[in-house]
């Protein structure tokens, strides 16, 4: 049986954040994640805004950490060679009289150091943010408010942790956490009995996201519950990529930051969450309700939004354990440590509670010894659809296979899927979130049997072994019979 | 930079026929752009028969229909062909570029047909609430992966629409020995062919449920059930009809786009209800030499019409050519 110093359960945001961070230590470092792919929880429905630190309660740990990771996140997108485009927010109102509010929401933006606020009137919003509803009145600007693609940095953290030395194992649903007490050897203080067999470590870190009080529980930490809150989101056609320039954001609600208008990291406009409570961690239905509460929403926003123009819908659930994020070392649980209900803003939180994470550790006893070599970079994949066709050749001339294009929507070559496979893609989602190749206007009636055969070579695995998301969606149920 | 004087994207049924259409009319400088690595386009999935009945005159399945061309083509000198060949840019000075394998080409057309063909409309523009789990095909994905990488797709099968393609593959998956539980159409009569809903839902004895909707899909991984339901004459659901049917895969069916990004890409006037080019001549764009036939040009019912309609975009282009080389047109051109 292996045994780690640090075994992490999640390879979402937070897990990844962590696992990296934690890989410039000279530490045996695990990574336990249930899904196929890593991402593939709660972080792949995440809308991708890396938020200023706005419409946090005062003095909530989850408004710190946003302010701090707005920071963070610019210089490891950086370096893990994920796009970033600050794009600035706008929290809208259409009466005058909810200016009190506006002021409260900025005042207390302030305490929490979010900068270069400011309030805007009626003609900057006019000149600035030309299809913005013209009754809307003034608005709060927050112009450190950016974008990302929450998987695509999912995916870098995770392969510069590998890289630098970090096991990710997937489809490692954790089954039960076993307590060694007393400790029979320093790396020992736990085992973590997963599908893929069983790991000793030395620290927990929980970050499970809508299931760590399940993992919690199991550490014998009963005092949270984790409720999901659905929201659905709607894409609309690149075509509209100029619809807006800022994120656009009503007053937010006592439960949400309310329905918005922003855009993906890939330039399609985004319209949504809904925030409604759940019962089912499983369930990432969609609804005609929520379309119309979208819709009739962000029309009000911005009135040219249409319907027509929706390509794409999903939802996802937020982790929600309370008001704030509970990240706390467990002294009735030496070693285990809990970093749950990250909801929003948590993907902006990720590399503080990194940080945070690695200070608790580090309290509690565990060595950190910076590694000789850490490579803090990571290579940025290339991809046809980010090059303009004049600079296309030199890649073509170097590999002939960015020249056999795979997805004509999204103009994605076979080179880019191979190397998203070799980057940890085992799924058609892993291999369109990463390429886009699926994600066009097709919806991959074309491409998907040039995936499936590429993904079934690569990973030497049977064609009928190919799946979306990983066991039990599998595209096809057998070879025909001839 | 390179010179063409005609270029052709696309080698399915309309690409071919404009490109020998083209030749047998005068143009000797032919380049046939095919994406895939074969030429025949759709119709090499298109395994069933009733193909030529009005052209040649006889009943042939798919693959014939296009070999016949595929044959005629290649024996052209004149025709250049190229294959795995996809075009991603064109201007409105008809400056085209494609990329293949190993290349990427930048090249002037005298003239150009874009015999593009057409996508399936997609689960994502029906907007179906419920699960996106995997076992939702259009039905000319499940027809590639049957009967051209031999593939099962799934074993209880429910078909959204009464296009001729989900009808077709109503009767293939019948016949690959997977039940099909049913066909399920908004409308109050079938998009598809009345000769497809005769011989391959009625003679099957698959329940056939006209001005019905799918109102829900269930499934965590796969799918696993779906609502259905009866709708009034705006579509909406009537209450009280709802019903469920167990399946693991669901068909989409609901009708094809023309494919036409690369004559919008040009700024060609567009119709952006039909995604056609907008002029007052059959095949042709507002930018004088682009010509569009095919399904790129209109949906087409049968590959007989597609083939009558791209020979003349293929004359078409031949006058264009000889016009602008200031020969006269001769008379009797075919």
């Amino acid at each position: 049986m292996n045994s780690y110093d640090v075994a992490i359960i999640g390879a979402g945001a937070a897990g990844a954040s962590i696992a990296r961070e934690l890989s410039r230590y000279k530490l045996n470092i695990a990574v336990l994640e249930k899904e196929a792919e890593c991402g593939f929880g709660v972080s792949k429905s995440n809308s991708g805004i890396i938020h200023p630190g706005t419409q946090n309660p005062p003095n909530s740990l989850k408004g710190r950490l946003c302010v701090q990771g707005n920071i963070l996140t610019r210089s490891i997108a950086k370096e893990l060679g994920v796009d970033f485009q600050e794009a600035g927010e706008l929290i809208v109102i259409f009466d005058e009289r909810d200016l009190p509010r506006l002021l409260e929401l900025k005042r207390e933006a302030e305490a929490l150091a979010v900068p270069e606020l400011r309030i805007v009137d009626r003609g900057w919003l006019k000149e600035n943010e030309p299809n913005l509803s013209p009754e809307a009145r003034l608005a709060l600007y927050a112009p450190t408010a950016g974008i990302i693609s929450p998987y695509r940095l999912v995916y870098a953290l995770c392969e510069n942790a590998v890289r630098n030395g970090v096991e990710i194992h997937t489809q490692a649903k954790v089954e039960n956490i076993i307590s060694l007490s007393p400790a029979r050897e320093l790396n020992a203080r736990f085992e973590i009995v997963t599908l893929k067999g069983t790991f000793r470590a030395s620290y927990v870190i929980n970050a499970a996201g809508l299931y760590a009080d399940d993992l919690s529980r199991m550490a014998g930490i009963d005092d949270f519950t984790i409720r999901p809150r659905k929201g659905e989101e709607f894409i609309l056609d690149k075509k509209k990529q100029n619809l807006t320039r800022h994120l656009l954001f009503p007053l937010p609600s006592k439960t949400s930051k309310g329905i918005l208008v922003i855009r993906t990291a890939d330039g399609n406009p985004m319209v949504g969450p809904t925030a409604e409570d759940a019962k089912d961690k499983d369930d990432l239905s969609t609804s005609d309700e929520g379309l119309k509460k979208v819709f009739s929403s962000v029309k009000r926003l911005v009135p040219a939004i249409d319907e027509a123009d929706i390509i794409a819908y999903f939802a996802g659930l937020r982790p929600v354990a309370g008001e704030d994020f509970i990240i706390r070392y467990e002294d009735k649980a030496p070693g285990f440590i809990n970093v749950a209900g990250i909801q929003s803003p948590g993907l902006t939180a990720a590399p503080a509670i990194a940080r945070m994470v690695c200070a608790m550790l580090k309290k509690n006893g565990l060595n950190l010894r910076k590694k000789i070599i850490f490579h803090s970079k990571r290579k940025k994949p290339i991809h046809l659809f980010n090059i303009p066709l004049s600079k296309t050749q030199r890649f073509i001339r170097k590999d002939a296979s960015f020249g056999d294009i795979v997805c004509r929507c999204e103009l994605v070559s076979a080179r880019e899927v191979s190397d998203a496979i070799a980057g940890g893609a085992r799924t058609l989602d892993g291999i369109k979130f990463r390429t886009r190749a699926q994600g066009g206007r097709c919806h991959g009636t074309f491409c998907t049997t040039r995936l499936m055969k590429i993904l079934s070579q690569e990973t030497n695995t049977p064609l009928t072994a190919v799946s979306k998301r990983g066991l039990g969606s599998e595209i096809v149920k057998e070879e025909r019979t001839p | 930079m390179l010179e063409k004087d005609l270029v052709i994207v696309g080698g399915g049924p309309a690409g071919m026929a404009a490109a020998i259409s083209a030749y047998e009319n005068g143009v000797s400088d032919i380049l046939l752009l095919e994406r895939d690595q074969y030429l025949g386009g759709i119709l090499n999935q298109c395994v069933h028969t009733s193909f030529g009945i009005s052209y040649f005159k006889e009943v042939l399945t798919g693959p014939e229909y296009s070999g016949r061309f595929i044959n005629k083509v290649k024996a052209i000198d004149k025709i250049e062909i190229s294959l795995k060949s996809f075009a991603v840019n064109l201007t409105k000075d008809k400056i085209l570029t494609f990329i293949k394998p190993g290349l990427i080409q930048k090249l002037k057309a005298k003239a150009l047909i874009m015999a593009t063909g057409a996508r399936e409309r997609t689960r994502e523009m029906l907007h179906i609430p419920g699960a996106r789990p995997a076992g939702i095909f259009s039905a000319g994905l499940a027809q590639k992966l049957i009967n051209i990488e031999g593939l099962l797709p799934g074993k209880e099968v429910v078909i959204a629409g009464s296009g001729d393609i989900g009808l077709i593959m109503a009767r293939r998956f019948v016949l690959e020995g997977a039940k099909v539980k049913a066909v399920i159409e908004i409308q109050k009569q079938a998009r598809g062919l009345v000769r497809n809903v005769v011989q391959c839902v009625e003679d099957f004895e698959i329940p056939f449920y006209l001005q019905h909707k799918i109102s829900r899909i269930y499934g965590k991984n796969r799918v696993e059930r779906i609502d259905v339901a009866r709708v009034d004459e705006n579509f909406q659901e009537i209450a009280g009809t709802k019903f469920q049917l167990e399946c693991d895969t669901l068909l989409i069916s609901v009708g094809l786009i023309p494919e036409n990004e690369l004559i919008e890409m040009a700024q060609a006037k567009m119709d952006k209800k039909t995604n056609t080019p907008v002029s007052n001549e059959l095949n042709k764009t507002s930018i004088a030499g682009l010509f569009v036939c095919g399904n790129a040009f209109r949906i087409y019912d049968l590959v007989d019409s597609v083939t009558k309609d791209s020979v003349l975009a293929g004359r078409q282009a031949a006058e264009y050519l000889i016009r602008g080389s200031g020969r006269t047109i001769p008379a009797g051109l075919k």
